[in-house]
């Protein structure tokens, strides 16, 4: 009887994690169909007679940007004095804090500035569209769009996709230029020089290069946050609850995805 | 009628419709047709298929084998646009309304015009009143679907569904949840819609007082099974016990396997589920 047990509890295990890696690849295979779903409608949208219209792209990119500025600002800001606070003591051990302002300009541009309006927006913005797709699926309004003749993809994902695309980078931009203010309120006094000093060594710093690697990432992050949200919102069952499960889900997979991301993006580029 | 294929006499045909859920078959071998101009009514209680059957009239799911045609087209061997030109002459009113709740009523109805035809804001927005005329909604067009009470948000679900001026319109669950006077003037409506535009109806239903009063024909379905597919006096004389205990409320017969009941309380898994037993 307690071999049966334990052969159960192994088949068992074995069951689950084949179920868990079916549903795993299956979740991939969505996403990515959603991709090229979302391409297609935005190209081919006007022939097959459902153009992606400009207004709900529009309307979700004031959602996703305008609403988020000042979340960001303000996270921004702190980030860039507490990289200059961190910077200025540790570059002071051995008396390199003359040095600091490389490094904060080069950690905010390249990484700290797209990481953290990555993870804001996926928490302000992904989630919404999570549990709004999601709220929609339990009340069959994606099924009322089917038998319309309305591709849920061309008008629901597409507006949020592309809104999503532009507004990250821009917001990303923004957070840099928020960041390295913030930054130099603190070094300037620090080192005794001033602000206007600071702002020509900051420009004569960072270059093309980097300020493209931090937004090439966020627009990958802007594709990964939408993404993760719409497969989650789609695949809401159970009511309520199911909605808040797995509106959940899709906060803590997009920062996971973000946070993985930026590490390959990292290593691919700069080796 | 426009844009029909002009052999086509029945606006639904199914033919030898069978689906599954996981291993559970949940439609055996169902068939029938829908004549233009009529309104047929697919009544069985809970856990019947009756759901699943309007899906797969929807085209939202695959069949496991059998065909669907609508309007003379079969649904399994359309392409992506014409599937899409299809929808477009068939409403669909849900049960739950499935209006969008991020829009007004009036957005609501003119959303599949906007969509699907050119025309200009002033003729979707008269086409949108007209419509809500029809339903009985004039002056609640800049309402949300949250405001209203769940008749009106059934019938405002109708008015999205003829805005298009459909062929074919189907009625999931009409009346469910309604009291008997709201209830009876949404299948007034219904009859109104034939009698006036001469569309085919396909409602979906456990309500017995609506279907007699609507039904120009009875898809009775049972277990997964169509049990009997006749006119209303043909099915109200039928003398078919099972038909008997729907059209009188009566439960169905006691367990006949006592075996299986004492499996089941003993929550015995092994043995594979009774295929009749209800989900």
């Amino acid at each position: 009887m307690a071999g049966g047990q334990g052969g159960n509890t192994v088949t068992g295990f074995l069951d689950r994690l084949g179920h868990w890696a079916v549903a795993a690849i299956a979740e991939f295979g969505f996403a990515a169909t959603l991709v090229g779903e979302s391409a297609f409608w935005l190209v081919m949208g006007r022939r097959r007679r459902q153009p992606v219209r400009l207004a709900p792209v529009v309307a979700q990119a004031m959602e996703i940007g305008i609403g988020a500025l000042p979340i960001v600002t303000v996270l921004s800001g702190t980030i860039g004095i507490m990289l200059a606070i961190q910077g200025v003591y540790s570059l002071k051990l051995f008396g390199a804090e003359s040095r600091v302002t490389l490094g904060v300009a080069m950690s905010t541009v390249r990484e700290f500035a797209p990481l953290i309006t990555g993870i804001l927006v996926a928490g302000r913005s992904g989630s919404a569209l999570a549990a709004r797709l999601g709220t929609m699926r339990i009340n069959q309004e994606i099924d009322a769009l089917t038998v319309m003749g309305v591709s849920p993809v061309r008008f629901l994902v597409v507006p949020a996709l592309v809104a999503m695309m532009v507004m990250l980078p821009c917001l990303t931009l923004w957070a840099d230029l928020v960041g390295l203010f913030a930054a130099g309120l603190y070094i300037a006094p620090e080192l005794g020089s001033t602000l206007g000093a600071y702002a020509d060594e900051v420009i004569s710093l960072i270059q093309m290069n980097d300020m493209l690697h931090g937004l090439a990432k966020s627009a990958i992050f802007s594709v990964l946050i939408t993404v993760v949200g719409v497969v989650n919102g789609a695949s809401v069952t159970g009511g309520a609850e199911g909605v808040g499960r797995m509106t959940t889900r899709s906060v803590v997979h997009a920062i996971s995805a973000i946070v993985i991301t930026d590490m390959i993006f990292v290593f691919m580029v700069t080796r | 009628m426009r844009r029909s294929p002009p052999s086509a006499t029945h606006s639904v045909e199914v033919l030898n419709l069978n689906t599954h859920y996981g291993d559970r078959r949940i439609l055996h071998d169902v068939s029938l047709e829908v004549r233009k101009g009529e309104i047929m009514v697919i009544m069985g209680g809970s856990g019947s298929g009756k759901t699943t059957l309007l899906n797969h009239l929807l085209g939202l799911l695959t069949p496991s084998s059998g065909t669907v045609r609508v309007l003379g087209h079969d649904l399994a061997r359309l392409s992506p646009m014409e599937r899409q030109l299809l929808r477009t002459r068939t409403g669909v009113a849900f049960q739950s309304g499935a209006l969008f709740s991020s829009m007004t009523i009036g957005d609501n109805i003119a959303l599949p015009l906007r969509e699907h035809t050119e025309l200009d804001p002033t003729t979707i927005g008269i086409m949108t009143r007209l419509k809500l005329e029809v339903v009985s909604l004039a002056g609640f067009e800049d309402l949300k679907p949250a405001e209203l009470s769940g008749g009106m948000i059934k019938r405002a679900a109708l008015a999205r569904a003829i805005v298009m001026d459909p062929e074919l319109l189907f009625c999931d669950e009409p009346s469910a949840g309604l009291d008997p006077v709201v209830a009876s003037s949404i299948d007034d409506l219904i009859l109104r819609l034939r009698d006036a535009m001469g569309m085919s109806i396909v409602v979906v239903t456990h309500d017995l007082e609506s279907t007699f009063k609507i039904a120009d024909r009875i898809c009775v379905l049972d277990k997964g099974k169509v049990l009997a597919l006749d006119t209303v006096e043909a099915i109200r004389a039928s003398r078919d016990s099972r038909i008997q205990n729907l059209l009188n409320r009566r439960t169905e017969d006691a367990e006949p396997d006592p075996d299986a009941y004492l499996r089941r309380l003993l929550g015995d898994t092994s043995s594979p589920p009774d295929e009749s037993r209800r989900p």
